[in-house]
């Protein structure tokens, strides 16, 4: 039972043979060994697998391959640019915003999407927009001020504070 | 209940936290100094050894000693390895499971070694590799691991030293060590260490009790160093257990019962058309497959019929309390000594000589450790040997639960523990080891098996449930009197009041109890404290004094006084409030660590929200190894808190777990953080403790009193306000 379909991800086209109702989260880990996303929950509580779908954050555990074929997907994996880490990577590790980093995959790649749809975000957006992703260990105040701080860092000058 | 035998009482798994103190000292250790090096390539080797066992490899006396001996001692609690390739290894059983302890153990190895940080690398939990270890619990890696890295680090900068002075024929005392290098001043003469050991195959062995760098001196430790492998986690390209692939793996799932404590009665297997493409387990009441896909294991569990004798009668989350205080331990001797059992003075001359007299009961629910990575085990067999890799806080442990479970001699398991996601306390147990090593040895092939979030939530194990009742006097200028404190099955982890109180007795009742309970983050402190810090809340309002001047009044500690009074001083206690706010506070000592808590809550009796605005903690743990590190662990130990303090609970009944998912059972999320402000207190004159586990005590206690401040309602249960707190 072939199931050939294209994926691409983080730039390169993959083939991959795999049941389109199959869990996307299970085809990266498994078959592409993109292990960067994680399996927090399976039921796109905890944000720990969220991946970009077109540009927008998806929980990956409850998004079906088959949904997915011929659309741009970025991982974790993706996110680095030609080796240099991304300004929201850079921004977590200056603000030592982790502790087991399980969840980090998954706060970087949310992120990621907020920055590009709202460059200048307050606190509260921030807080609003991160609310999907669990962190167990509780470095939501630093993960916000890493978001901050990337924000920042991206554009030159310092993001709104919270009013 | 007419069945005591149906639930899960003897022998439980693991003991309430108890287990943690008396785990047997055990040493299974028998590398050669040739197998290291064979391992490792020339070098140096230098491993830390007890006193007792040194001077018995000491005959002829001598400091370090041991150069060229053949067997090392098996009483070994670290080592390190200088290779001639310029590397710096270093061996510990602890394991990294967020802590971030790789980091402050990389630190006191550069501190004494005079070494560059990011050229060490720290081989962490490998049982083959690393000295055995109890286990990564208990905040004992800063005060025993850290030590034990910093004396070896010490001996090996000492026995570099001398070597160069050998080789210049120069006095070793005018010698300088640093990064990296040894320099003669007198000479400007330098050589690397990496070119001093090449070719060598030194070994040193040293004493546990050497002089170290007093942390005055400290240039390292003391340092907010950042996660030293942090890169591998903002990339996604860190392996944790759960990520970890062999060639030719299949995936595992396990078929569980419908409730705690059935029984299979009969199992047919999956459907012949999907048979061909697992293999399928059935031994004793464990039944799994193996398929080459999680989505084909899946589909094949999903196909096998099983009957299952079911027990009935067992407690609920509704009526759990009760069970608690009407049964007693049937197996007295399991918790062994009653050791946090009290007796002081009278209680009843103490009670007779008060003016004011209270009597409150407290109760705690059952909570989940929710892990973000759940349980996972790569398992291998090589004929009789087997290897797992496997997220847990004790690979010792584990390895040891193989071999029983497999009936291998211990020297032919092997456990790895790649730095996990997470455990706090929760992953001390290797059931999913033992399940993905069942289902290889029938598949002939390596298997991996993930638990699903909600195994985790229903076959892990969990913080214990309890019931505490205080009572006790204090006379009208607020001198307490006498202090009775009774813990049902909770714990006795800090179940000693720390304020001065004559009269005094504390108990700590074990129970029958109806779910696999164990080890959490700090352990029974939260309840005690909880309570105890409750209490103390009350009794103040009682004899009509401000909560902080009471308990100064019958506090006496000065590490804990000192704690109280930075706290209440960075949070301004005793200013005005925002109408429908209120401030509490909580602390106590734990583990080393002395904090205090202060929380402002803002109550809409409206809505019913309880949210927590602000929280500062003051916190001291003698000497800080790492201030980021520190402040990372006390925030997030007050945000895990607050999740028990407020609204997490696991509800129960006839032997299911009702709220196994993530939409179901509430953790806390970004909107329930507070601002926090943390104040450290840096004591270089007292020797480190670790800090992983005590910021969470005053947490409950502080936002409890808060919500009492602001609304006159007074909780006594944990989780406070699961449902909000309207106006009835």
């Amino acid at each position: 039972m072939a199931n050939v379909m294209k994926l691409h991800i983080n730039g390169t086209v993959y083939s991959v043979d795999a049941d389109p109702q199959a869990s996307l989260l299970f085809v990266l880990r498994d078959q592409l060994d993109l292990t960067g996303s994680k399996y927090g929950c399976g039921e796109g509580q905890c944000g720990a697998c969220t991946v970009l779908i077109d540009g927008n954050p998806r929980h990956s555990c409850i998004t079906r391959v088959g949904a997915v074929a011929n659309r741009k997907i970025t991982t974790i994996e993706g996110i680095e640019e030609r080796g240099r880490l991304h300004p929201i990577q850079e921004a977590f590790l200056e603000e030592g915003a982790m502790q087991c980093a399980y969840c980090t995959s998954g706060m970087i790649v949310t992120a990621t999407a907020l920055l590009k749809a709202n460059p200048h975000p307050t606190a509260e957006q921030v807080t609003e927009h991160m609310q999907g992703n669990v962190c167990r260990c509780g470095t939501q105040p630093r993960i916000v001020a890493a978001v901050l701080r990337a924000a920042a860092a991206m554009h030159g000058h310092a993001a709104k504070e919270a009013s | 209940m007419s069945d005591k035998s149906t639930l899960h009482t003897a022998p439980p798994a693991i003991e309430v936290e108890r287990y943690e103190l008396n785990e047997p000292s055990q040493h299974h250790f028998d590398l050669q100094r040739r197998d290291f090096f064979k391992a490792l390539g020339a070098g140096l080797l230098v491993a830390c050894v007890l006193k007792d066992a040194l001077a018995f490899q000491e005959s002829g006396g001598g400091r370090r000693r041991g150069f060229g001996e053949e067997a090392l001692p098996r009483e070994i609690s670290a080592w390190l390895h200088i290779g001639e390739n310029g590397t710096v290894t270093s061996y510990t059983g602890k394991v990294e499971i967020g802590q971030n302890i790789r980091t402050s153990l990389s630190q006191a190895l550069a501190e004494e070694l005079r070494f560059p940080i990011e050229r060490i690398e720290l081989v962490m939990g490998d049982t083959k590799l690393t000295p055995f270890d109890m286990g990564t619990f208990g905040s004992r890696t800063t005060p025993t691991m850290n030590l034990q890295l910093r004396r070896v680090a010490s001996a090996a900068r000492d026995a570099l030293v001398e070597m160069a002075a050998k080789q210049w024929n120069a006095n070793a005392q005018q010698l300088v060590a640093a990064d990296g290098k040894i320099t003669d001043p007198a000479t400007k003469r330098t050589i690397e260490y990496a070119e001093l050991v090449r070719g060598q195959q030194l070994t040193a062995l040293i004493p546990t009790e050497d002089p170290l760098e007093p942390a005055t001196e400290w240039k390292v430790e003391g340092q907010p160093i950042s996660k030293v492998n942090g890169r591998d986690f903002v990339t996604g390209k860190h392996k944790y257990p759960s990520d970890q692939k062999l060639p030719g793996m299949l995936y595992g799932k396990v078929l569980r019962p419908p409730s705690f404590g059935a029984t299979l009665v009969a199992v047919n297997a999956p459907d012949a058309t999907l048979m061909s493409e697992v293999t399928f387990v059935h031994d004793g009441d464990f039944v799994g497959v193996a398929g080459p896909s999680e989505e084909a294991a899946t589909r094949a569990l999903k196909s096998v019929r099983a009957e299952w004798k079911e027990q009935t009668g067992q407690p609920s989350s509704e009526t759990i309390y009760d069970y608690l205080k009407k049964n007693p331990a049937q197996t007295g001797g399991e918790f062994g000594e009653r050791t946090s059992d009290f007796e002081l003075g009278s209680m009843e001359s103490g009670m007779s000589s008060a003016d004011h007299r209270l009597q409150q009961t407290y109760t705690v629910a059952y909570i989940a450790h929710t892990p973000l990575e759940p349980r996972a085990a790569l398992a291998q067999w090589s004929g009789d040997n087997l290897t797992v890799w496997t997220g847990t806080q004790r690979p010792f442990g584990v390895r040891g639960q193989l071999a029983q479970a497999f009936h291998l001699p211990e020297e032919k398991v092997r456990v790895l523990m790649p730095d996990m996601g997470s455990g706090y306390g929760g992953k001390h147990t290797g059931e999913c080891a033992i399940e993905a090593a069942r289902l290889a040895r029938a598949a002939n092939r390596p298997v991996k098996l993930i638990w699903t979030r909600e195994e985790e939530f229903t076959w892990a194990y969990f913080r214990p449930a309890g019931v505490i009742d205080v009572s006790a006097g204090a006379r009208n200028d607020g001198t307490i009197t006498a202090w009775e404190f009774h813990n049902y099955n909770s714990g006795g982890s800090g179940i000693r009041t720390m304020y001065e109180v004559p009269n005094q007795r504390i108990v700590f009742h074990p129970t029958e109890y109806p779910l696999r309970q164990g080890s959490y983050r700090a352990l029974a402190a939260t309840a005690n404290h909880f309570a105890r810090e409750s209490f103390m809340d009350e009794l103040a309002h009682e004899v009509n004094m401000d909560p902080l001047a009471f308990r100064m009044k019958n506090l006496k500690n000065e590490r804990l006084r000192a704690v109280f009074e930075a706290g209440a001083k960075k949070f301004g206690w005793g200013q005005t409030k925002r109408p429908g706010h209120g401030f509490g506070m909580g602390g106590g000592f734990e583990k080393g660590g002395n904090v205090a808590t202060f929380a402002e809550v803002a109550v809409d009796r409206g809505s019913g929200n309880v949210q927590v605005v602000r929280v500062v903690s003051a916190f001291e743990c003698g000497a800080i190894v790492n201030p980021d590190g520190l402040r990372n662990q006390i925030e997030g130990g007050n945000i895990m808190g607050m999740g028990g303090a407020l609204f997490e609970a696991i509800r129960f009944a006839d032997g299911k777990i009702l709220n196994p998912h993530l939409a179901q059972y509430r953790v806390p999320r970004f909107k329930d953080v507070p601002q926090m402000e943390t104040v450290l207190i840096d004591r270089r004159d007292i020797p480190s403790a670790g800090a992983g586990e005590s910021p969470l005590m005053g947490v409950a206690p502080a936002i409890g009193n808060a919500i009492f401040d602001a609304t006159g309602v007074r909780l006594r249960s944990m989780p406070m306000v699961p449902n909000g707190l309207k106006a009835s």
